[in-house]
């Protein structure tokens, strides 16, 4: 009787047990122990690692220090940023052109940090623009954008910017495929199968980073999801996830399904590389821009290319292969040896896993099924390690820890699962709060995984943090995954919807080279001021510049007249300090852009236009010292046609005319 | 217990004093070996100040290339707060400074300004005053010496 009972209490605490990892409904049922303490850093002490965390739909990059979940500062990349004067400056305007003109702003989704030799190198992050399609690179001695390209032939660059293990591409898959530039998209839309083309971009990153678009190879209509590079043995590859292989172009979460399998498609890029020396490649009519900033003169320039190399899919049979995946593949993974390319079905029950070598040797034996679009299908069997089944529901992304454990993402079950990449085994699982996204382990897609921590992306955080209205922050968590067993010890919230993130040693960050001011000997900014003694204001018609200077605690000069309606004034400041972490503001009275915020010895340019007669104080914006206050000025505006003279002036009190 | 946690507190603000004051911000070293260093206030020099120079040779006359060449350099880095009169702006007039002060003083102070505004009496005095701590304007050695030659250019030395 006594042990019928106990059983019966058992069955019913396994049963509520499950039931509360599959629909967690109280935060502290998942920590314990010592969780808080292995997050905590203290007041003055460093985290351990840099998370690079893409910011969504806000566009920017946010960068965060684990594992204490910190938030150190905002990048902005594809999205104007009046806090910064980013796209609001006339130095970072062009930053944000494209081919359609000015866009201020984007939908960042995923981070990549550059390899070398297949380890995170900590010299830069590249990111994506999903909307116009672009790739930013992200300097890591500044924290801030230093280029962006713009992709021509693509719509919603959303498998992007994953990299190889070298640094030599930046890739780019079009998740919309679309009427290629050059032809005619004035066609009807349920035209897709025939008249839309997929094209994925290389990005040929160079020795210093600049970037250039080494080719595109022109795919079959269908959506690009995700991406990964092969590493290892499998260098020289590139493995992209397709869904609407159905070619559907309306309701396409019928349509899109219907099929059992969908592909990843696996890219030879040695082999493209090999037809384009050939002379394969079709140089093609297009407009991209292309932007970069420059260092010395702290400005950046955009430039409109106007052809693409393009190979053909279709024509050159042996660099694109079709591996069938169920269904409707999200993330596309590859672990640290190279061997194992993990598949993520969003509507599979089961996650598929294939052999880099059985993929090689399936395309050797010519083991197709045959044909989509001119592109072979490898048997599904022939390239399958094996399959995960059971684990969970709605899988999209994988990560590694170095040790032969894979980490996958189920964002319908919200929970992050861990196993055995050889035996698929499934070891462990932990639910998230709620609905997962991507997921970063440090270097958790390089050769060289650091094990330590898991972060989770999530898209709904509901009873999780005090309410904000009707939306609610966005949210990471952090995971010790050093043990046998994942342990959860921080949840933190995030800015944007979090998608993709990468991490890496601080020590790696730290040493690079720092950059803790710019040498005003190095200034090369073609309005620069070096010194109080150079300050002056310069009409010229109705432009007027002037070349101001800033440092504790005053602007030189601090009184201008002789500013007419009609004028156009460029504010050229040089914030003369050569120390760290004294920056100082610029803002003036009914400016329409934002401020200025000007690092130590950098030069940024403010345009402003007068909307009236009267006069119009300035101040410094960001607290620079005990008499920051007193950082200030005056401008007066006259009418049109007055005489009232241009002076500048810093100290002089001289009494006014009809004083004396 | 209670005497022997003080005592730790105690020794760990002196310990965090010395980090700060090494803002130099070599992050190749690892942070132990930071947390080591000790601040000892009772090993200040107010004649030298704190930093890397002992002794500074002045010649007999003044250089006069090195004169206007530390004139250049403060025109970007030091004017906008320094006149060459006795008159205070933001910082105090460089007139008789080189009396005030020993040269190497001078030298530690504008490559060196931080811990020494921390430190130094007459440099707090003068803080209570200007309320703007010195900004370390990131001078080379040449140009702090050709600053110096300056400072003496103003103080009459032919
Ligand atoms: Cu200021």
């Amino acid at each position: 009787m006594k042990n019928k009972f106990v059983k019966a209490i058992f069955t019913i605490a396994m049963g509520s047990a499950l039931l509360i990892s599959c629909k967690p409904k109280n935060s502290g049922d998942a920590v314990s122990g010592d969780a808080a303490q292995k997050a905590y850093v203290a007041p003055g002490k460093y985290d351990e690692f840099y998370n690079f965390v893409s910011g969504g739909f806000s566009g920017q990059l946010s960068v965060y220090g684990l594992p204490s979940g910190r938030l150190f500062r905002v990048i902005p990349v594809f999205s104007v940023d009046p806090e910064k004067g980013y796209g609001y400056n006339e130095e970072t305007k062009p930053m944000l052109n494209t081919s359609h003109g000015f866009v201020p702003w984007d939908d960042l989704h995923h981070t990549e940090m550059s390899q070398t030799n297949g380890e995170v190198d900590g010299r830069w992050v590249f990111g994506n623009a999903n909307n116009t399609p672009r790739i930013a690179r992200i300097d890591l001695k500044t924290f801030t954008t230093k280029e962006i390209i713009e992709l021509p032939n693509s719509a919603g660059n959303h498998s992007s910017p994953f990299i190889t293990e070298n640094t030599e591409y930046v890739v780019a898959g079009t998740r919309f495929s679309v009427p290629a530039d050059n032809s005619n998209g004035d066609v009807p839309i349920n035209t897709y199968k025939k008249n839309f083309k997929g094209h994925l971009s290389f990005v040929k990153v160079g020795k210093e980073g600049q970037m250039d678009i080494a080719f595109q190879i022109q795919c079959p209509g269908v959506n690009f999801d995700l991406s990964h590079a092969g590493k290892g043995k499998s260098h020289g590859w590139f493995f992209f996830s397709c869904y609407n292989t159905e070619q559907a172009n309306t309701l396409l979460e019928v349509n899109a399904s219907q099929k059992d399998k969908d592909f990843i498609m696996a890219v030879n890029w040695k082999k493209a590389e090999e037809y384009i020396k050939a002379g394969k490649g079709k140089l093609t009519p297009t407009k991209y821009a292309h932007n970069v900033y420059n260092e010395s003169t702290h400005t950046a320039t955009s430039e409109i290319k106007t052809q693409v190399l393009i190979l053909d899919s279709k024509e050159l049979k042996d660099i694109c292969y079709m591996i069938p995946c169920p269904k409707s593949p999200h993330g596309c993974d590859v672990d640290p040896t190279g061997e194992y390319i993990v598949g993520s079905g969003k509507l599979a029950a089961l996650i598929p896993v294939f052999s880099f070598d059985k993929l090689q040797n399936a395309i050797k034996n010519k083991q197709f099924e045959g044909e989509y679009d001119g592109i072979p299908v490898v048997k599904y069997e022939a390239a399958l390690h094996g399959e995960v089944q059971k684990p969970g529901l709605g899988p999209l992304h994988t990560e590694f820890d170095g040790k032969g454990n894979a980490y996958t993402t189920f964002f319908v079950s919200s929970e992050v699962v861990k196993w055995d990449i050889k035996s698929l085994k499934v070891l462990d699982r932990v639910p998230t709060y709620y609905s997962v996204g991507h997921l970063c382990i440090p270097g958790g897609d390089s050769k060289k995984p650091f094990g330590k921590y898991l972060i989770a992306y999530n898209k709904i955080t509901k009873d999780r943090y005090l309410p904000t209205g009707p939306e609610l922050a966005q949210s990471a968590q952090i995971f010790d995954i050093s043990g046998d067993k994942m342990q959860l010890i921080l949840d933190f919230p995030t800015i944007g919807e979090p998608h993709y993130a990468q991490a890496a040693p601080a020590d790696l960050i730290r040493n690079n080279g720092q950059l803790k001011f710019y040498k005003l000997d190095d200034n090369k900014h073609p309005f620069v001021t070096k010194g109080e003694k150079e300050t002056k204001v310069v009409r010229n018609g109705k432009r007027v510049d002037v070349y101001m200077t800033c440092i504790r605690s005053h602007f030189s000069p601090d009184n201008i007249e002789g500013i007419k309606m009609g004028d156009e004034v460029y504010f050229h400041i040089t914030n003369l300090e050569q120390d760290w972490d004294v920056p100082h503001g610029f803002a003036i009275k009914g400016a329409s852009t934002a401020e200025l915020l000007i690092m130590p010895g950098e030069t940024s340019t403010l345009k402003w236009s007068p909307d009236r007669v009267g006069m119009f104080p300035f101040y410094c914006t960001d607290f620079c010292s005990a008499l920051h206050q007193e950082m200030q000025g005056y401008l007066r505006v006259s009418p049109a046609g007055s005489n009232v003279p241009l002076t500048y002036s810093l100290g002089t009190n001289l009494p006014a005319p009809d004083q004396k | 217990m209670y005497k022997l946690s003080l005592f730790i507190a105690v020794g760990l603000l002196f310990v965090s004093c010395g980090k700060k004051e090494q803002s130099g911000d070599d992050f190749s070293k690892p942070t132990t070996e930071e947390a080591t260093t000790k601040a000892d206030p009772s090993s200040y020099d107010p004649n030298r100040g704190e930093g890397k120079f002992d002794k500074v040779d002045l010649g007999a006359t003044l250089d006069q290339a090195m004169a206007t060449e530390g004139e250049k350099v403060s025109g970007v880095k030091c004017t906008s707060c320094h006149k060459a009169t006795d008159e205070k702006l933001v910082g105090p007039g460089w007139k008789g400074v080189t009396s005030r002060h020993q040269p190497q003083w001078i030298m530690n102070f504008i490559t060196n300004p931080d811990p020494m505004i921390n430190k130094d009496p007459k440099v707090q005095a003068q803080l209570e005053i200007c309320l703007v701590r010195m900004p370390n304007q990131g001078l080379n050695d040449t140009e702090a010496r050709n600053i110096l030659e300056y400072m003496r250019k103003i103080d009459g030395v032919k």
